[in-house]
């Protein structure tokens, strides 16, 4: 029962303190609200790039084409060294007729030509399409396969690749490089500004204090101030960001440059995921920033 | 029997100032006990030392069974929920009315609503400020901002009450008037100790009356005695 009230006290006392200091709980709400904007909009930059890249990796083939006298035998034991590497997603073999079907339904010009060939005048090569788990790998197993008897020849766009690869490993870790710091930064801001408003009310503190109340009981209704100010200061990012998000996803009609390789990610569950992120990170950093502040006047 | 017992006491402050200085004292249950000094003389740092505001480098200080000279930061609210302490400067809660400002210390300990009614009622009527329940201390006189602090200093029924200089910012009728109070609360059985430059007061009040110079007890005088040696000395 006592506990009950206790708690009940603490939650009143809390809500007092935001309507009663409205003026600094503005202040640490706004603040909480501009940063909370720039995290979403880092973090909607972040998970995109993270999807581009994952598409892209996705998207990687390494074709490897066999020497055109390659037996069934060959082709086996190629087959069988290239699962052996362990980095294997998928592994298609093409032979050289179904390539000359697939050149003959790209246009009317090679369908004439192709028309022209028997299996002996084919030019075309019997090969295997690879897609890999883990793309870094990749130019490593290109070159192993690469030096097998009878692989005439290994192709996977390889500059493109590496590039594309080495400029989404950057933008990643720059995009969550900033995530991380905004968080921090937004906590010490917070900390300041809640500071600023628990200034104000140190007397009240150090009577709480005179009257034998204990530490945790002067500490938990600022947390839970601060809690409640991370809360209100999320609302209007987390509206911004699922309003926002959706219509810039309908504006590009899903994807970037009209590319299937930078396609958004789908608006939903997206939206609600990430809201419950900034909602999480609000609610962090005001409790942190309102403990750090308290601490200061609860020595002695 | 012994309330408080203060042994050894040395307390010297960061710039290296010196304000008590191997410092005795015995203090009985159900006393009243004036401290004078000069300003400076330490008396305000044996105030302070008492509710632990501050903290003494050596020697202990034994309340009602804790020794204060070595509690923790985290453990003196256990100290202050036995003690009732009543300033100079009030101290209280603008924010809150009358009621609310003596129901607050009730409220830090997680009492129940009558509880808190039925008390702050009652320790309100005692000091004579039952009509003014309702307003802010802003609205207040001195004298009545100093009787609302003495109610929230002893609604929690503490053994021990600290003033220090209570009557500091009143007029002398007033201050008789706080007195008054003061002397029916030990007259109830709470140990009252009381810091005050005003020796108007202590020659009426007729109690154990101790004097600091300097960081040291220079006199301890029983009940009844200071009146009478104060006419010879001044």
């Amino acid at each position: 029962m006592k506990a009950l009230r206790t708690i009940k006290r603490y939650f009143r006392d809390a809500i007092k303190g935001v309507v009663r200091n409205f003026s600094l709980s503005l202040a640490s709400i706004s603040c909480i609200t501009i940063t909370l904007v720039v995290v979403a909009t880092s973090i909607i930059i972040s998970y995109n790039v993270e999807n581009f890249a994952e598409s892209i990796r996705q998207d990687v083939t390494i074709v490897i084409f066999l020497d055109s006298d390659a037996t069934e035998e060959d082709r086996d034991r190629i087959e069988q060294s290239i699962r052996n590497t362990g980095n294997v997603e998928s592994l298609i073999f093409k032979s050289k007729q179904e390539s000359a079907e697939e050149a003959k339904n790209e246009n009317e010009i090679f369908s004439t030509i192709v028309d022209g060939w028997t299996d002996d005048t084919n030019p075309l090569l019997d090969s295997f399409m690879l897609k890999v788990k883990d793309v870094e790998k990749i130019k490593q197993n290109a070159e192993d396969i690469k030096k097998l008897d009878k692989v005439n020849n290994v192709n996977y766009g390889e500059d493109i690749v590496d590039q594309l690869i080495t400029v989404f490993k950057v933008v990643e870790k720059i995009a969550i490089g900033a995530v991380i710091a905004l968080i921090i930064v937004t906590a010490f801001l917070i900390s300041n500004t809640i500071k600023l408003a628990i200034f104000s009310r140190r007397t009240e503190i150090e009577i709480m204090r005179l009257v034998g109340a204990s530490n945790i009981s002067i500490k938990v209704p600022f947390i839970l101030e601060g809690l409640f100010l991370g809360i209100i200061g999320s609302i209007i990012p987390i509206i911004i960001m699922i309003y926002g998000y959706i219509s810039l996803y309908d504006f590009f009609d899903g994807k970037l440059f009209s590319s299937s390789l930078a396609e958004l990610i789908e608006p939903y569950p997206f939206v609600y995921l990430a809201s419950l992120l900034l909602l999480g990170i609000g609610m962090l950093v005001g409790m942190f920033g309102s403990w750090r502040a308290v601490r200061k006047y609860l020595k002695a | 029997m012994e309330l408080i017992r203060i042994a050894d006491v040395q307390k010297t402050y960061k710039n290296g100032v010196v304000a008590l200085y191997d410092f005795n004292l015995s203090i009985k249950k159900g006393e009243f006990v004036f401290i004078i000094g000069a300003s400076g003389s330490g008396k305000s740092t044996l105030i302070k030392m008492l509710y632990r505001a501050e903290k003494p480098e050596k020697g202990s200080i034994i309340i009602g069974g804790i020794n204060v000279a070595k509690l923790k930061d985290r453990k003196v609210y256990i100290l202050r929920r036995k003690i009732g302490v009543v300033f100079q400067d009030f101290k209280l809660l603008p924010k809150l009315t009358v009621f609310e400002n003596v129901a607050f210390a009730m409220e830090v300990f997680g009492c129940d609503k009558n509880e808190i009614q039925k008390r702050v009622m009652q320790v309100l009527d005692l000091v004579g400020l039952k009509h003014k329940v309702r307003q802010y201390p802003n609205q207040l006189s001195g004298g009545e901002q100093q009787r609302v602090v003495i109610a929230r200093a002893i609604v929690n029924k503490p053994k021990l009450l600290i003033c220090d200089e209570p009557t500091g910012n009143l007029d002398p009728d007033t201050s008789m008037e706080i007195m008054k109070v003061l002397d029916n609360i030990n007259r109830m059985g709470t140990t009252v100790i009381m810091a005050t430059h005003d020796r108007d007061i202590v020659n009426r009040m007729q109690k154990r009356v101790i004097v600091i110079e300097e960081g040291k007890l220079v006199k301890d005088y029983e009940r009844g005695q200071y009146y009478h040696e104060s006419i010879k000395n001044y």
